[in-house]
């Protein structure tokens, strides 16, 4: 069990996410979705903004992370996870998030924001999900 | 180039937010999703207070003829609900849910070094190449399809 995250960490860090997919759209007109981002970077998407607008996105991600343990919080990074976990993992949300067309960001923060049904309903879908996963393997399988 | 600047600046932000609300440790975001056990309701905070702020976005974009340095927006008009929609959103959550990583916190997680960030970026990728060699397998089958009633 984590000790609670002081709320203005968790309400300043919405906020920080939520101005960053406002000032992508508004910059540069594009969707903050990072799946569909990332595919676009790694050269497995047919549509998508220019390469180089993608990459300086992804690029960015690590480098704010980094800014953030140097100047504000050290996050603690704990992955209980097995390596076959991780794959599994890893496999699951690359393929489900294209299938889907989005992920936490462009369904659940940029798309929920606009009251896309698409992304209103992804979103509930994989929350629901994860959540039934979470129960079965913490409290039915004991993992 | 300032669209490109703008892009870095906007990612930036982004991973920024993750780090600072801890939605980069599996472990908070686990603790969400666990329902059941002993609910860390953190991540409910950060989805509110993102998707406010990007509101406002979509508000302020709506009375912009273009955004500022591109020629148009680029926002998704298909409002179908289909089953690629679920499937992929069901097989989603159940990754998410075994490990409790999503795209951004596992990319921005990258400069911490752990093996696991790296391993699991690895397999996401790979997941990725995996689902459009299915839609590019399907659709040369259906192309195949259309050749042989074309032949009868």
């Amino acid at each position: 069990m984590l000790p609670s995250l002081p709320l203005t960490f968790a309400i300043g860090g919405g906020l920080l996410i939520g101005a960053a997919a406002a000032s992508l759209l508004l910059l540069t007109g594009r969707i903050a979705g990072i799946s569909g981002l990332v595919a676009r970077v790694a050269g497995i998407a047919d549509a998508g903004p220019p390469w180089r607008l993608a990459a300086a996105f992804v690029l960015g991600l690590p480098v704010g992370a980094a800014l953030v343990s140097l100047f504000v919080r050290q996050p603690q990074i704990e992955v209980t996870s097995s390596a076959p976990l991780l794959i599994a993992g890893g496999l699951l949300v690359g393929f489900g998030t294209r299938l889907g067309s989005g992920c936490t960001s462009g369904h659940g923060v940029c798309g929920v924001s606009r009251l896309s049904p698409r992304s209103v309903v992804a979103t509930l879908t994989f929350m629901v999900a994860a959540m039934m996963i979470v129960f079965v393997t913490r409290h039915l399988m004991r993992v | 180039m300032r669209a490109t600047l703008s892009a870095l600046f906007g990612g930036t932000i982004f991973g920024a937010g993750l780090a600072l609300s801890d939605m980069i440790n599996p472990a908070r975001v686990l603790g969400f999703l666990d329902v059941a056990g002993r609910w860390d309701p953190t991540l409910a905070f950060v989805m509110a207070g993102a998707a406010l702020v990007s509101a406002l976005g979509y508000a302020v974009s709506y009375r912009l003829r273009r955004p500022v340095f591109e020629s148009s927006f680029f926002i998704p008009e298909n409002r179908q609900l289909d089953s690629q929609l679920i499937a992929g959103a069901t097989l989603f959550g159940i990754g998410w849910g075994l490990v409790g990583f999503c795209p951004g916190p596992a990319i921005a997680s990258l400069i911490y070094g752990f093996w696991q960030s790296w391993l699991f970026v690895v397999a996401m990728l790979i997941g990725m190449a995996l689902q459009r060699a299915a839609v590019t397998s399907r659709r040369h089958g259906a192309d195949a399809d259309t050749a042989d009633r074309a032949r009868e």
